[in-house]
């Protein structure tokens, strides 16, 4: 919080803003005391002159010097502001969080008398308050904070709806925590910023109404004066004596900037969250062989790495290929860098984050570095657009709301297939069918909301064979699905994969999902491939102490009742605090010093398989070693 | 601890013609002691029945008792019923410390009831202490909670940006049970869990239960882990309960279809292909629960229902809630089988099969 603030001062604009709003109620607090006597020394000798070396800029019709008279005027002018602001901050708050504390019925009242209240201009607010209150200053403070009551309730409200249907709130309930307490313990809290935020520019624009009332004369009454009162009265003059007139505009002007970019200044610092560290510009990637000797290959990875500025590197280095209708899963936990290798295929990664390959290739033509000719740069968005496809996690956001489904499956076909709309359109229903949605043609006339999240996947993985895809890259795309919506997903798949002989790269936390579909499957741990084995082999074969406890950890049908379940102790590695051997050797019960460190690589046991483990588990060695322990520490709490 | 029960439980939201009937005459007992795990599909109206339960969402219909006196919730006042919800990120308040995340669900007079007096020895006398006294044993309190959940005491001092997922979800669990609930709720509370914190959370759950003989409602979309800690299961299905029964029994012995269609999707040891369901109901699309099916509500998606089997008119037309109670798990399907003849007193059996 403190840090937050010190960083918005440390900001050109906000320190700039900071300083000078300082100095405004700095001026404030002593300009009366150390001038007000120059200001009120009436001058009969001298009335309504223009600037002179005595007086800067000029005097009054009473021959009062206008300069120090616009000092002077700070302190009545900003501290009137302020009281406004005060007024229609609690108020606004009062209002605000009215429905919280009043409950359903009269807070549904409330809600509507600020929504009627924020429909009027706040100047003709003002204006009617003013008359209302009778004018003077009295009237006016009251009047314009009155009028900038409203928006600060309905931004109360909006902030407080938003934080009162957060969990925490409901089970501040359940516990039996009372409303004015939710209120103030729970919900104020959470909302404070960018109410402090609209406060502090809410200033500015009260100091800017005040001198219009003033101006107006319905303001303060004289021998009270204020900047716009001194504006007001040099307005006759303003074709002589323009400085006189000018001077107390600029007061207002500057005041009111101080409190307005102060606003900005910490609006935007407790808004965006700063970037940390410097950031690096793209390199382009090591030079790379142009082609692979593998036909068959779809695609290639050979030391992939990314990395953002920190500098932290989440994917260290892994090397994988898929071949042609092959199913490959990628499993890990959170953190493991398996979704960033997902992305980095896709080229997707946004700077600052950095992709760096030994190789990265699909269908043969490479996807990493800079393309000399602009045909080729074309031609690789043509071959990613037509024969790649990316099927994300969420199936909710994937899909523009606005947009009918059946277009934005036409839309990439227009684009890199060259077909007219009505082709695209018969395109798209057609896939649509492929993918068994039902009433296809219907159905790809209607929005996204109207599709179920299954659905909407299904029409996902639709619009990925719009083209004639060879890999299809899915980030889980199950994890937000049922049970039984996820199987139909998953076996959609597998189908599209034995009909089209299309290869599917497919990213999933649970390892359940990745050995019911995969052909082989890659365990991922701290940013490395520890285990590459076919599926087949996963439920008996596995070698690597992670895939064997993360097996272990998932409760499925057979997990016996009576034990507990098995845990992995610990927590995963910070990708910023790398271990200097094995990254999972402060998990793993047979851990040894060499594991600590030396960092395993991935050696080859037997076909298909491959292990990074110095203590491969399940082979001749490791039996004798540990014959009759558990292989899998069963977690105690 | 006590029995809940849900006595034909509906809840609707909005009116008119996009009113949805979220929860359709539940009826399901907590018995004392026990976990009840519920399964469901999203949207079958699981999460609102919980809310029902501890009071953040009103029944528009049927009641809510506790050992036989319907519930009552005013604000401000403690809860018999505590929940524990899905996403620990949201569930603590940011600016709040754990401690005192923990500290506002401990009763008032907390050393006085339940859990507190059973493990803090030599509190008995603590309430004729004055306050000063009372922030102490409050603070205690907490501790004993974070340790009973298996955190160090000192992490009451941390803000729950510091703690990772799993450790939030314990705080959580804490929170709920510094309530002293005589009716547990869990939510879904390790789908939010990477899968290797989702077992030290069961763990500690299952521990918990056992210790404190927490009655106990869980809710989650995952068979497997319903399976692993509830001692009955009821299946929901659009609103409704459609089977319900001892765990071990409704797993062996299905007789819902829905019940066999999640059995099936539920992954199991060495499993490593698809099996693939009737292929006429195999794409079916989940019902709108805005217009729920009219007779079976399971018929559009049954593999043994009308779509598949033509004979099989009366799905179409005749709701099977109303027969349940005569059939095995009280399974809301005219195909099930019936209830054992030896079946328990009539008064019994709305709440249990």
């Amino acid at each position: 919080m403190r840090a937050r603030w010190i960083a918005v001062l440390r900001t050109p604009v906000g320190a700039g803003a900071g300083v000078l709003l300082f100095a405004v109620l700095l001026l404030a607090l002593l300009a009366p005391l150390l001038w007000s006597h120059q200001a009120s020394a009436i001058d009969t000798e001298h009335l309504l002159e223009g600037s002179s070396a005595k007086h800067w800029l000029g005097t009054d019709n009473l021959g009062r010097d206008i300069f120090y008279r616009v000092l002077v005027a700070s302190r009545t002018s900003i501290l009137l502001a302020l009281v406004a602001t005060l007024i229609a901050v609690v108020m606004g708050l009062a209002l605000g969080c009215a429905p919280v504390l009043l409950g359903r019925r009269a807070g549904r009242l409330t809600t509507a008398v600020v929504n009627i209240a924020v429909a009027f201009p706040g100047l003709l607010l003002a204006l009617f308050f003013a008359v209302v209150f009778g004018v003077g200053a009295k009237g006016a403070v009251l009047a314009i904070g009155f009028a900038g009551a409203p928006s600060f309730a309905r931004l109360t409200q909006t902030l407080v709806a938003g934080v009162a249907e957060r969990d925490f709130v409901a089970a501040a309930r359940i516990a039996g925590v009372g409303r004015f307490r939710m209120l103030l313990r729970h919900i104020l809290p959470n909302i404070a910023e960018p109410l402090v935020v609209n406060a502090t520019i809410g200033a500015g624009g009260a100091l800017l109404a005040f001198a219009g009332l003033s101006f107006l004369g319905l303001g303060v009454q004289p021998p009270v004066y204020d900047w716009g009162r001194l504006m007001g009265e040099s307005l006759n003059g303003i074709y002589v004596h323009p400085a006189a007139a000018l001077a107390p505009g600029v007061a207002v002007v500057i005041a009111g900037l101080a409190f307005n970019l102060f606003g900005e200044a910490v609006a935007k610092g407790f808004g965006v969250p700063a970037m940390i560290g410097p950031r690096l510009r793209e390199r382009s990637a090591e030079t790379m062989p142009a082609a692979t000797d593998d036909d068959e290959a779809v695609l290639v990875v050979k030391d992939l790495y990314v990395s953002f500025p920190g500098p932290i590197t989440p994917v260290r280095g892994i090397s994988f290929t898929i071949g042609k209708g092959e199913i490959v899963g990628v499993v890990g936990e959170s953190g493991s860098g398996k979704s960033l290798t997902a992305l980095a295929v896709a080229q997707l990664i946004e700077p600052p984050g950095q992709v760096r390959a030994a190789e990265l290739s699909f269908l043969g033509a490479p996807l990493l570095g800079r393309l000399a000719v602009r045909s080729t740069a074309a031609a690789r968005r043509r071959l990613l657009g037509t024969s790649f496809a990316m099927v994300f996690q969420d199936p909710m956001t994937s899909f523009n709301p606005t947009k009918r489904i059946g277009t934005q499956l036409a839309e990439g076909a227009r684009e890199h297939q060259g077909l007219n709309r009505r082709q695209a359109m018969a395109r798209a229903i057609d896939r649509l069918r492929a993918v068994r949605v039902p009433a296809a043609g219907r159905r790809a006339r209607q929005y996204p909301h109207e599709f179920s999240g299954g659905m909407r996947q299904r029409a996902m993985i639709g619009m990925g064979l719009m083209g004639a895809p060879a890999l299809i890259v899915a980030d889980e795309p199950t994890t937000a699905l049922d049970v039984t919506v996820q199987r139909q997903v998953l076996r959609l798949l597998e189908t599209i994969r034995t009909e089209d002989d299309v290869a599917i790269l497919l990213i999933s936390h649970d390892i359940t999902v990745v050995a019911q579909v995969c052909d082989r499957v890659l365990v991922m741990y701290a940013g490395r491939i520890v285990e590459d084995l076919p599926a087949s082999e996963l439920a008996t074969g596995a070698r690597h102490p992670y895939t064997r406890a993360l097996l272990a950890a998932v409760p499925d049908l057979d997990t016996p009742l009576e034990e507990p379940l098995a845990v992995i102790a610990g927590r995963p590695v910070d990708p910023a605090a790398m271990p200097s051997g094995c990254a999972f050797a402060a998990r793993c019960e047979f851990a040894e010093d060499r594991c600590r460190s030396e960092d395993p690589s991935l050696v080859s046991h037997g076909p298909d398989h491959q292990v990074a483990c110095w203590n491969p588990q399940g082979t001749a060695a490791w039996q004798a070693r540990y014959l009759g322990s558990e292989s899998i520490r069963t977690g105690q709490l | 601890m006590s029995e809940l029960r849900f006595d034909g439980v509906a809840v609707r939201f909005g009116t008119g013609g996009r009113a949805l009937t979220a929860v359709d005459g539940v009826d399901l007992t907590i018995p004392s002691g026990q976990v009840v795990g519920l399964v469901g599909e999203s949207g079958s109206g699981k999460s609102t029945l919980a809310r029902a339960a501890v009071g953040l969402t009103e029944p528009s219909s049927g009641q809510i008792l506790l050992d036989g006196v319907p519930l009552r919730y005013r604000a401000g006042e403690r809860r018999p019923l505590q929940m524990v919800f899905q996403d620990p990120y949201s569930s603590l308040d940011p600016r709040m410390t754990v401690g005192d995340s923990i500290a506002e669900a401990v009763p008032r007079s907390a050393h006085l009831l339940g859990v507190g007096r059973r493990r803090g020895a030599g509190r008995e006398d603590a309430g004729r202490e004055g306050i000063g006294r009372q922030v102490v044993d409050r603070r205690r309190e907490v501790g004993r909670l974070l340790e009973l959940v298996g955190l160090d005491a000192e992490r009451a001092l941390a803000y729950p940006g510091a703690l990772s997922g799993g450790q939030r979800q314990r705080v959580a669990i804490a929170r709920a049970l510094a309530g002293q609930p005589d009716v547990l709720i869990a939510d879904e509370i390790t789908s939010a869990l990477d899968v290797s914190i989702q077992g030290t959370v069961l763990n500690l759950v299952r521990s918990l239960q056992r210790e404190l003989r927490l009655s106990m409602l869980f809710i989650s979309h995952n068979l497997a882990v319903v399976r692993y800690v509830s001692d009955i299961i009821a299946v929901m299905y659009l609103g409704r309960i459609v089977e319900v029964g001892p765990a071990q029994q409704l797993l062996n012995d299905p007789q819902h279809p829905y019940t066999k269609e999640l059995l099936a999707a539920a992954p199991r040891r060495g499993t490593t292909s698809l099996q693939p369901p009737d292929p006429t109901v195999a794409d079916a699309e989940p019902a709108d629960p805005h217009h729920p099916p009219v007779g079976c509500r399971f018929h559009p998606r049954c593999p043994i229902g009308p779509l598949v089997r033509t004979d099989r008119e009366h799905c179409l037309t005749i709701d099977p809630t109303a027969e349940a109670d005569r059939r095995l798990h009280r399974t809301a399907c005219h195909h099930a089988a019936g209830a054992p003849q030896t079946a328990m007193a009539p008064h019994t059996r709305r709440t249990f099969p």
